[in-house]
This record gives structure tokens, sequence and C-alpha cells, in this order.
């Protein structure tokens, strides 16, 4: 158990020490443009720390988080989805239509909005899927082609047909009634004593977004189909002699994981935009990709990465105030990102080494190994 | 004593009939289809009245458009050729972007090529550092290169271009263009200052059907074709001759199929790995630079457009061979090239297709592979079908024609890969079993 | 270019090698007195692992040495420590009488020192001169030059009486054939000092004895070898002296004139080496597992045709054949993990031909994998998931569609104590355990959910003795209480041994059925190779 602890602590210094050499990295582009590095970073701490920001780091983290899940998914059997931009860009799109069609008691309304948009997010993701399994595609290329095989659709559907107002030149849908909206946590907040300025709402999503996670852990450590998922990515012949079905496995995990993508956008479209418009956020999809990265796809670290991408996209706002060009934080997420991954892999190395010695001290307590037997 | 393998009987063709005997011989079988293809869409372009489909102007455009994506491919299959998958290919290619333009805005076009080769050599190195030192998961590496590039650069660009008149964040200034090339007589190109004539040019003014439209293909690839194109078609059969005809090429290519094997011969594996993946990544870079100095004569944001992974979809499609990259990676620069040219091609396309789908739903009905065949029959009707009932393809749908044309040629064609049997495999030196 | 400095070498060795007269050789020449390897007190520690502890060694030129051991005596590693492969934390290494310590292979074989190892170091998607140039190519200018490597090959193949053809792609050659080519590879190198590791493991006898031959012909040479085996009869037969090793030390060299193997095995391991004898026939009138008629395609050939068999309960029914002649092909049609192309499968009197993986393993079918890293572990998580790996449909790992943890945790630890796989606990990884603890974790996960069936593929392949007794003490006791076993194994004694009746299987067919109380290996052998065939159709 000790062994355990210790092994948890290295797990963490892997993250942090990334963290530091990002923003050594930071640093140094920093300097180079001519800013004082500690001037830039207290900046951006000083700025974080308000309501407004604490609202605004939450509302950005939560987008990314359910992306790191849906690519995380993926990830835990080496099946790479990368194609979440284009699901999450469909899903959003079409729940938000049919949102605007419907007038239902509230909670059922959004459920409906969200059963759509996962629908949307999985038929898409199965198609990646399916090229997999019956013509041997590899996912990676298929998800990225029909990402932009996405941006088309959804560019289409919105001038054709889900078009509120053909006469005006913004392109968006109609707007949804209320009760398709997802309140704000505001009054939460409020209870806690923080009152973030007017166009600052928590938005109710973060709730969803927490069960998602949950949902996730869930299925990927507690169920079965999870043991078959996990099986695959950590040794695939194996998983096969153990009676998994690889192409059923590679289906369903591309419709689970396109469904969890289908749900990316929505809380803007339930919490901000009530509807899908042409300023829609992009790159969310890849965004969450480098969380799941930072995450090590676990459900607490994808949700400490995203606070952090959250933090940095929103702290980054001050840098152009004080005349430091925001894109710094770009290099930081990108460093933090490889670092991490390098940083994981020597620690695992490092654990596994200790373990190893572990087990063979443990075996040769009385007398030899091969000895008695 | 043998195997199974070697001795075991033949099955009897009751799995598909056997080729015909003339078709034995791939290169034959190949420009026979081609051929076919070729004669196929001049009846086509002449029944719709698309001129576009088969002229000299889109040939020339494809292969334009093609470069890129083949440079990508090459690139790919170094690093695959030596073991490391290479998901990188985007981000080394957006560096390539960027450092092209500034090197060619500061110094002229070829020191463009140059900066493009280093600044997409240098996220190889990046790569090769993750997979090969620390043995990070290669496609996870790729992601995160490719998540670094497009913020590097847009950091980059905000330091460089602040107060550059016409460039900003997400764009450069304009790059002077490369010198371009006519071939004398073929294609009209000036012989010491005598201009030449256009005989190509002149067939294909014929509309004669085939032979214009041959004549169309080859003048597109020989009427005003840049410097840097010649460099780069150059660099296929190079990359053939290093990888299949030299020691270093050996060596490459065994560490993609055996790593311990080859270090056991005393091989520097770790070595060749980062030969290879920074060579992938100036060759991706090399694409890059290319599309800002030959296509669009300056550098934005997200001008790459997926073309990293297109290019290899493209080495997928060509079975990881050079030839096979450059062949994948013209038929996506033909689809991308329709769309420029002209919309109603694109529509002309959908026929195209559909006749090929059929074609090659009956050749596999031939070969006895029924439920393949008409799985593939489905999807001719759907775009017979789509091409009969339209009148146009509408304008969203036509930047989605490569990227669809790719999906459909890589479900098409990606059944029989040959990858290097240790391709994305974790090597450390000194683990053999 | 990057050939240039290997030319001289390689112009060298093309003299050399045809005629290979020691005395006149200008590296070792004046030193030919000198032992060919010295191994001072060379220690290697692994994380956990002491593979090597002061380990002295000492071959004289032009002598067939032999290494014994079991398996995990550290004879591989002592072996890649002096062929450059590892670095040895300790230790003084002498080739010729000079001190030398290797940090790459390419230096060992620039001293004349050549590796054939224990696992084919060959890449399948080359040809033969691709794999044998390798690292040592003959160029013209930049250029590969392919013409002077065929004639090269050609040439060596032809002196040592190894024929094989340069320009086929190795993925299609035998066993045996590979072999020829690792031998190559060294005898291109000029090597005059040879390290065989293991290299009888994938052969048959008749095999082996070409093999000795061209081992003795290559001594008479001049060419010192170093032929590590841990088979006894094989080493009395070859070598012209034997060195010991246990538990990472050497125990002592030895004439083999003046020892027996019981003796040797006395020094291996303490004691007798256990042996696969099976007591009185358990078999009964029961079928359990019917295979009739199945043929397997892989691409445009058969890889299996014709394979029809029963084994009932309490019976053991062995499948001989040298490697690749359809094994892993029986192995997956069996537990469907490939669906066979024609026949028909029966267990328990069910027709489970259509069947998927896991329908066939809820019903009783049991597997112990040919390949236990690739097939049959997660090795980077704990045991009590690997003990799952199989059964993960099945209670106490899972109720319904959710995991059990605790029910898992306990059915590990159960098997943990009654199989004696040695670990601190069940939640250490897998990668943490030794190969014979890993194969007993794999038995015993088997063996405790009690299978009606057990396919068991090279169940003792490189685990050492103590876990080898254990696990055959576990076919015989399962057998004895009525299960059926289709054993796969390259190990002739073993399937003598344990076997009820014998199959030989070879290019797919099963040719021949014999009866393990009066066959001798040789005979096996020959069918195994086709030399004999008793078709039975
Ligand atoms: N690369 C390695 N890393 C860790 N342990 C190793 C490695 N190679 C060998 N060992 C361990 O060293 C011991 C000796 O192995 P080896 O030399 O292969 O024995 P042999 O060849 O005699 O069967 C074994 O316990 C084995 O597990
Ligand atoms: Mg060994």
């Amino acid at each position: 158990m000790n062994g355990r602890l210790r092994s948890l602590g290295t797990v963490l210094a892997a993250p942090a020490a990334a963290l530091v050499f990002a923003l050594v990295v930071g640093s140094i582009a920093l300097s180079v443009v001519g800013v004082n590095p500690l001037f830039a970073y207290s900046e951006m701490l000083e700025f974080s720390a308000s309501a407004n920001s604490f609202v605004s780091i939450f509302n950005r983290a939560v987008p990314l988080y359910i992306s790191a899940i849906a690519v995380a998914i993926g990830f835990k059997m080496l099946l790479f989805n990368i194609g979440v931009e284009g699901q999450y860009l469909l899903a959003g799109l079409v729940a938000a239509a049919v949102g605007a069609q419907l007038t239902l008691w509230a909670p059922l309304h959004i459920v409906v909005m969200l059963v759509v948009a996962v629908v949307v997010g999985a038929v898409w993701a199965g198609i990646a899927g399916i090229l997999k399994t019956w013509r041997g595609v590899h996912e990676v290329v298929s998800t990225i082609m029909l990402n932009f095989i996405a941006f088309s659709v959804v560019a289409f559907l919105l001038k054709n047909y889900f078009r509120d107002d053909p006469a005006s030149l913004n392109l968006a849908t109609k707007p949804l009634p209320l009760s398709g909206r997802f309140p704000s946590l505001n009054p939460v907040l409020e209870f806690f004593g923080l009152e973030p300025a007017s166009g600052f709402e928590l938005r109710g999503y973060l709730l969803v977004a927490v069960l998602l996670g949950v949902l996730y852990y869930i299925l990927v450590w507690r169920t079965r189909f999870g043991f078959d998922l996990r099986a695959s990515g950590l040794n695939a012949d194996a998983a096969l002699f153990s009676g998994v079905k690889p192409k059923r496995m590679v289906v369903l995990t591309m419709l689970i994981s396109g469904g969890f993508a289908g749900l990316v956008g929505m809380g803007q479209v339930t919490g901000f935009f009530y509807g899908y418009t042409q300023d829609f956020p992009r790159f969310l999809g890849f965004d969450g990709i480098a969380v799941a990265l930072l995450g090590r796809n676990h459900p607490v670290g994808m949700g400490l990465g995203a606070l952090i991408i959250g933090f940095l996209r929103r702290s980054s706002q001050i840098l152009d105030l004080r005349g430091v060009p925001r894109e710094v934080t770009v290099i930081i997420e990108g460093v933090v990102v490889l670092a991490v991954v390098v940083a994981y892999e020597v620690v695992n190395r490092r654990v596994q080494a200790a373990e190893v010695k572990a087990a063979a001290e443990a075996t040769q307590r009385p007398g030899g190994v091969a000895e008695a037997a | 004593m043998s195997t199974a393998r070697d001795v075991a009987e033949q099955i009897p063709p009751d799995r598909g009939r056997p080729l015909p005997d003339l078709l034995h011989d791939r290169r034959l079988r190949l420009l026979l289809l081609a051929s076919a293809v070729l004669l196929l869409g001049g009846v086509v372009a002449r029944a719709t009245s698309a001129q576009e489909l088969t002229s000299s102007g889109t040939f020339g455009a494809a292969f334009r458009f093609a470069m890129p994506v083949m440079l990508a491919g090459l690139g790919g299959l170094y690093a695959e050729r030596s073991g490391v998958i290479n998901i990188g290919l985007e981000g080394m290619m957006i560096a390539g972007t960027w450092f092209g333009a500034w090197g060619g805005w500061q110094f002229g076009p070829w020191y463009g090529v140059l900066f493009g080769v280093l600044g997409g050599a240098l996220f190889g190195l990046i790569h090769a550092i993750a997979t090969v030192t620390f043995a990070v998961d290669h496609i996870v590496s790729g992601v995160a290169i490719n998540a670094l590039a497009l913020g590097g650069m847009r950091f980059l660009s905000t330091v460089v271009y602040d107060n550059v008149p016409g460039a900003g964040v997400t764009q450069s200034p304009r790059t002077a263009p490369i010198d371009t090339l006519s071939i004398p007589f073929l294609s009209g190109g000036d012989l010491f200052g005598w201009r030449s004539p256009d005989m190509l040019g002149w067939i294909e003014d014929r509309s004669w059907v085939f032979l214009s439209d041959a004549a169309a293909v080859v003048s597109g690839v020989t009427k005003g074709v840049s410097w840097l194109t010649l460099v780069a078609l150059a660099l296929v059969p190079l990359s053939w001759w290093l990888l299949w005809r030299t020691p270093w090429g050996l060596r490459l290519r065994s560490c993609g199929e055996n790593p311990y094997a080859a270090e056991s011969l005393g091989v520097n594996v770790l070595r060749m790995k980062y030969y290879a993946v920074v060579t992938s990544g100036g060759l991706a870079g090399l694409g890059g630079a290319y599309l800002v100095l030959v296509q669009a004569g300056i550098y934005r944001e997200a001008q790459t457009a997926g073309r990293g992974f297109i290019g290899l979809a493209a080495m997928l499609f060509g079975n990881y061979q050079p030839t096979g990259v450059l062949g994948g990676a013209a038929l996506f620069g033909f689809a991308d090239a329709l769309r420029i040219r002209q919309t109603s091609a694109v529509h002309a396309l959908l026929l195209l297709v559909g006749i090929l789908l059929a074609m090659f739903a009956l050749w596999t009905v031939y070969r006895l592979q029924l439920q393949r065949g008409l799985a593939i029959a489905a999807f001719a009707v759907g775009f017979i079908l789509w091409f009969a009932l339209t009148d146009d393809v509408p304008p969203e749908f036509v930047p989605m024609t490569p990227y669809v044309v790719t999906l459909l040629v890589l479900s098409l064609a990606s059944q029989r890969l040959r990858m290097p049997a240790a391709d994305g495999l974790r090597y450390r030196k000194g683990e053999a079993v | 270019m990057w050939g240039s400095d290997r030319e001289p070498h390689i112009a060298q060795t093309h003299r050399e090698a045809p005629t290979r007269v020691p005395e006149t050789e200008p590296r070792t020449g004046a030193r030919s007195a000198a032992p060919a390897v010295e191994l001072i007190d060379v220690t290697k520690v692994f994380p956990g692992v002491v593979a090597n502890d002061s380990v002295n060694l000492l071959v004289e030129r032009g002598e067939i040495h032999a290494v014994v051991g079991e398996n995990g005596a550290g004879k591989s590693t002592l072996m890649k420590i002096l062929f450059g492969m590892q670095a040895p934390d300790e230790g003084t290494i002498r080739v010729g009488g000079q001190e030398t310590g290797f940090a790459s292979p390419k230096e060992a074989i620039a001293a004349g020192i050549g590796m054939v190892h224990q696992h084919f170091m060959l890449a399948d998607n080359l040809t033969v001169v691709e794999n044998i140039v390798l690292g040592f190519e003959p160029t013209r200018g930049p250029r590969l030059d392919f013409v002077k490597a065929r004639a090269k090959i050609t040439e060596l193949a032809d002196v040592h009486g190894l024929p094989i053809d340069p320009d086929v792609l190795v993925e299609t050659l035998a066993v045996g054939e590979r072999q020829r080519v690792e031998i190559l590879k060294v005898l291109y190198r000029g090597a005059e000092i040879l390290i065989l590791d293991e290299p009888t493991a994938v052969l048959v006898p008749q095999e082996v004895e070409e093999l000795f031959r061209n081992l003795h012909s290559l001594r008479d040479e001049g060419v010192t070898i170093i032929f590590i085996s841990h088979k006894l009869d094989e080493v009395l037969a070859i070598a012209d002296r034997i060195t010991v090793m246990r538990g990472g030390k050497t125990v002592a060299t030895v004439d083999p004139r003046d020892v027996d193997a019981h003796q040797l095995a006395e020094l291996m391991v303490g004691s007798e080496l256990p042996t696969p004898e099976t007591r009185e026939s358990t078999v009964t009138d029961q079928v359990e597992l019917e295979v009739e008629g199945v043929g397997v395609r892989a691409g445009e050939r058969w890889a299996l045709r014709n394979i029809s068999f029963v084994i009932r309960r309490g019976e053991v029914v062995g499948i001989a054949g040298v490697e690749g002649n359809g094994q892993s092909e029986l192995i997956e049609a069996l537990i469907g993990v490939r669906q066979a192309d024609e026949g028909r499968i029966e267990l328990g009197g069910l027709d489970i031909t259509g069947w998927g993986t896991r329908e066939r393993l809820e019903n009783g079918l049991g597997i112990i994998p040919e390949d236990r890293h690739r097939q049959a572990l997660l090795l980077s998580s704990p045991l009590w998931e690997n003990a799952m790996l199989g059964h993960q449909s099945l209670e106490p790992f899972v109720d319904g569609p959710w995991i059990q943890r605790e029910g898992a945790r306990e059915r590990t630890q159960t098997i943990v104590d009654a199989f004696d796989v040695r670990t601190p606990g069940v939640d250490t990884l897998a990668i943490a355990l030794s190969g014979g603890n890993q194969q007993k974790l794999i038995v015993g996960r088997e063996m405790v959910s009690e299978p009606r069936m057990l396919i068991a593929a090279h169940p003792t392949r490189g685990i050492d003795v103590g876990a080898q007794a254990a696990v055959w003490e576990q076919l015989r006791n399962a057998r004895a209480l009525g299960l059926a076993v289709l054993l796969i194994s390259a190990d002739l004694e073993e399937l003598i041994g344990l076997s009820d009746t014998l199959r030989v299987i070879y290019r797919g067919r099963l040719v021949a059925d014999l009866d393990p109380a009066t066959v001798t290996p040789e005979e096996l052998g020959s069918y195994m190779t086709g030399v004999r065939q008793e078709v039975t159709e």
C-alpha cells in the first residue's frame, strides 16, 4: 500500500514537471519578445482571481472536458477519434434546429435535444467505425476527412434548411424557446458569496459535464464493456483470445465516443447562443485531444487539464491589455501537452521498474526462487 | 523442409475467378486502367459539357495541388518505413508553410523552400525525440505535435508580423513566385527567346475524344511548371533509389521491419529512426513551402487544411511505395483542382465516379465476390442518381470534394496493405527477447 | 558515404571466408595461443534479478564449448554481453587475449564474433540477401552492390553446405531454412567465434543432426563455437567442454567424457530434471471435442485442411509439428478467433462451429495460448485483471455487466495460493512476475474455472524447471479428473510423455496417428518433416 502511495506521488510528478517545463519555455518566448515573464504570469494569476474569471474558466473547461472524454474513451482502446470536431459541430447544429421546433416541459425539452445531439454525434463517428471494420480505413485518416466533410454539411444545412431568417445575413438557427434553455448556476455562486458581473453566467451544463465524467469512469473501470475496452487497448491479441470481438468493439466504441462528442457544444447551444450560429466555437474537438493527453484519460486528470486550459485561455485576455502577445499561452498549451506525454512515459517506466523490483524482493524472501516448488 | 506456406496447395478458384492472362503484368494493368478512366472522363466531359473535367488547365492545377500532398506522403513513407507512425505530418507541414513564407518574404523564394524544409524538420526532430528516445506512443506524439505547431506558428506570426503591412497573426506578406518552365515544342516553351509551337495545346483544342484528353494530361504537366514541382517530382524516384538501392535505405527499412534484427547486426537503430523522422518532417515542410510559394503566394493560417493527413492517406493508398504515393496524391490533386476550376465539373465528377464504381462493381461480381459487388453497386447507383436528380452540386459541398474522394479511394483500395512489420511499435535498445 | 567506412572490412572478409586457416589470420595471428573468449567476474543486474552474478567462462580456440543451464539461468544475458548487445555492470571480457568491452554488436562483429539468437532475428519482409548483408553491405559507389552480395552468399552457401535461395522473402522460409540464413549471416561477416543460443529448440531430431554436422565441420575449419542449450543429451553429444550455469552463476566446467546426464542435471538444478511421465491411462469413452474436416484458408491457400480428430474426457491428444505447419491456425479455429472455412467442430455434443470465442469460453473451453506475452496477458495490469482475462463474462469476476472487484481479487488469491504463483499480492502488475510465475497464473486461471476441454499450447516453453514440473503436475491431475486436453508443443519429450494419443501436423494436415508409448523422437521427427507420411484420408 505504501508503494501505491509512492507511485501516486510519481504519477502526479509528471504533469507538474511538464507544467514547469512549459512555463519555462513560455518564459523564454516572453523574454524573446522583451516581456518579463514574471510580470506576465503574475498578471495572469491576478486577473484570474475574480468571480468573473471563475465563471469564465469553468464555462471554458466544460466543453473541453466533455470533448476530452469523447477522445479518451477511444484512446483507452487505442482507437483515435480525431473527428470530435466535426461530430460536435454537426450534432450541435441538428440538436439546435430540432430544439427550436419543440415546445415541451423544460427538462424534457433539454433531454430531447441532448439525445438528438448524442445520436447525431454517434452516427457521424460510426461512419469511421464502419469504414475501419469493413474496409480497413485507418480511423485517424477517416475521422479527419469526416471533419472536413462535416464542415461542408453544416454549412449546407445551416444555409438551406435550418436557417431562421433567410433574409438576414446572419446565419443562425431559430432561437430556442425558454423551455430549451439550461438554467445558470449563478444563484449557487451567490450563495457562496461570489457575485460575477452581468454577462458572466456559470452555465448549468457544468452539472452535465460532471455527470458525464462519472459515467465515463463507471463505464470504463466498472463494467465488463470497460474491461474489454481497456484490454483491447493494452493488448489487442490477448483481448481477442479472451473473447472480445474486435470489430464490434471498434464500432461500439466509435459510437459511444461520438455520442459523448455530440454533447460537447450543447452547453453553448442551451446556455449561451440558445441556438446554433455562425459564431459557434470551433476547435473544441482538437482541444479535447490535448486535454485527454494532459489528463491521461483519467476522469479527474482530464478535469484538471480542462481547468488548466480554461485558465490559460481566460487569463490570456489580460495579456493583450498589457501589450503582451497572448499567443504565448498557445505555446504553453502545446508544450505542456507534449511534455506531459513524455513525462508520463518516463514515470511509467519508473513505476514499472519499481514494481518489478518489489515483486522480486517479495518472492525471494525465504531461500531462492527456483529451489522450492 | 518447408512450411505450410510455400507448398500448401493453391485454393481452387471458388474464391474468385483468376485474372485474364493479359492483366497479369501490374504496370500494364495500371496503364490500361488509367487510359480507360481517361477515355471515360473525356466522354463524360463532353456529354455533360463540363470541359474542365479533362482540360489541361485542370490537369495542370491537379498536378500543382498534388505536390504538397505527395511530399507529405513521401515524408510519411520515410518515417513509417523506419517504423515510426507520423500523424504529425500536418503539423510539420504547417511549420513548412510558415517558415517557407517567412524565408520567401525575407530572402526570396528558394530560401523559402530551404526554411520550409528546416521548419518541418525541426518538428520532425521533436517527434523523433518523443517517439524514438522517450518511446511515447507515436500517434499520441503526432497529435501533440500538430497542436504545438499550430500554436507555435501563431505565436511566431504575432511576434514577426506585428508591424508588417499586409500581414498579421493569420497571414504573411506575399512572397515572390518561383520561376516556371514550359517544354519547347510540346507545350510552347521558349527556346533561346523564340516561342516554340504548342503542339499539345493544338491537339487539345481539336477536342478529339481521348487524344485531346491525353494531350491535355501531358500538357498539364509540361506547361508552366514550377521548378519546385520538378524538384518535388524528382524526389519520387530519388526516394525509391535511396530506400531500395542503398545501404542506408536497407538499414532504414530494416528498422521498420525488425529493429532488433537490425540492432543485432550493428545497425544503430535509434539513429536511423532519427534520420527517417527528421527527413519525414523536412519533406512535409517542403510540402508546406510548396503550398505557400507555388500555389498561394502567401501564408495563411490553417492553409494546409488537412493535407498532411491526406498525404498519409496517399501513402496508405500507395501501399508504402513512392510511386503509389504519387498516384494517391494525383487523385487528390485532381479532385481539388476540379473544385477550383469549375463547379459544374464537380457535378460531372459525380457521374464519372458513379460509372467507375459501377464498372468496379461489375468487375467484383465477375470475380465472384457477390456481396462486395452489391455493396459497391449500391454506392454507384447512389452517385448516378445524385447526378441525375440534381443540376449542380450545392456550393457548400464543393469544398469537400477532395475529402470525399480520399475517403472513397481509401475504402476501395486499402485492403491489401503491406505495412512495415514493426511500424508503430515501441523500440528500446537492448530489449530484444 | 554511409557505406564507405565498412568497405575495407568487407573486402577482407571476402578474402578470408572461403579458406579458413586460423594460423594465418592477421587479426589474431600473434596471439593464437590465447583463449578465444575469457569472461571474468561478469555481473549484470536487471531490476529485481541478478541475471549474471560474477560469471567466469573460458573458451579455447577451435572448440565447441557448451553452456547449459535451465531457463532463466542467465545464459542468453551472458552471450548478449559478450556480443555487445547488453552492457555488463561489472567484469572483464577478453577476446583473443585482448581486453575488450563492446559497446554495440558492431564492435563485436568487427572483432570476429557472430551470434545466432535464441529467437530468430530476421525481417520477414526483406529478402534473404537483404537480411544477410544488412549492416555490412558491399557497395559500388553509393549503391548497394546486390550482385557482389549474391555471389558471396552463394559461395558461402556452397562451401558450408547451407543451400539457400538468396532472392526470396524470408517470410516464405521454413524454420530450418531460417536458421541457415542466421548462420550464413554470421559466416558472411567472417566470424571466428560463433555463438548459438538454443539453436535446437525449434528443430526436429534430423535437423539437429544436420546442424551438428555443420557445426563440426565449422569447428574443423577453426571456428570457435559457443553452444547454448538446456538439453543435456545434445550438449553431451556435441560439446568439447561444458560450462554449467545456475541462478546466474557458473557452477562448473566439465569434460563431457567425465559426466553423464544425471550428473549434469544435478549441477544444473540441484536435482534430477523433472520428466513429463503420465501414469496409467484415464481415457474414457465420452467424446468431449470432435473436429471433423476442418479447413482454414490463409489468403489464396489452405493453412489447414481436412483436420479430423476426437478428444475424449480424460484424454490428452498431442499435436507434434514443426512450427508454422498450421498449429496456430488450428488453435485459432478451435477457440473461434478465426472461423473455420469448412468442417464442423463439436464441444460436449454441441455444434460450436459458428460460435464466437466468448461463447466457446463460457461453455467450458480453456486456452493456454502459445505466446504468453502476446496472447495471454495484460502485462501492465494487476494480476487480478489478468486472472479475469478470458473469464470476464463469468462469475465471480462479474455480476451481469458489472465488474466485481472483490470477487475477482478473492478468486485471484485462490489461484495464487493453489498454483504457487510467487507474487507480493494480487495487485502486482503482471510484468513484475517471472515467466514461470506468469505461466502458473495462466494455467491457474484456466484450471480454477474447471473447463471441460483445455487447449494447451507450449505450456512450459521458456519457464524454469520448478514451474515446469508444477504445470505438468496440474495437467496430469486435471486429466485424471476427466479433462480433455489438446497439447501442442515443440518439446517432443513433453509431447511423448504427457499424451495419450499423438498426431503429427504437416503442411496443414494431420499426417500420422502414433502411439506415444512406442514412438521415438526420431520417428516423430521424420513425420514432422514429411519424410514419412501415413496419410489418413
Ligand atoms: N532485458 C531484460 N530486462 C529484465 N530482465 C531480464 C532481461 N533479460 C533477461 N532478464 C532476466 O534475467 C534472467 C536471465 O535471463 P536469460 O539470460 O534470458 O536466461 P536464459 O537464457 O538462461 O534462459 C531472467 O530472470 C530474465 O527474466
Ligand atoms: Mg535464453
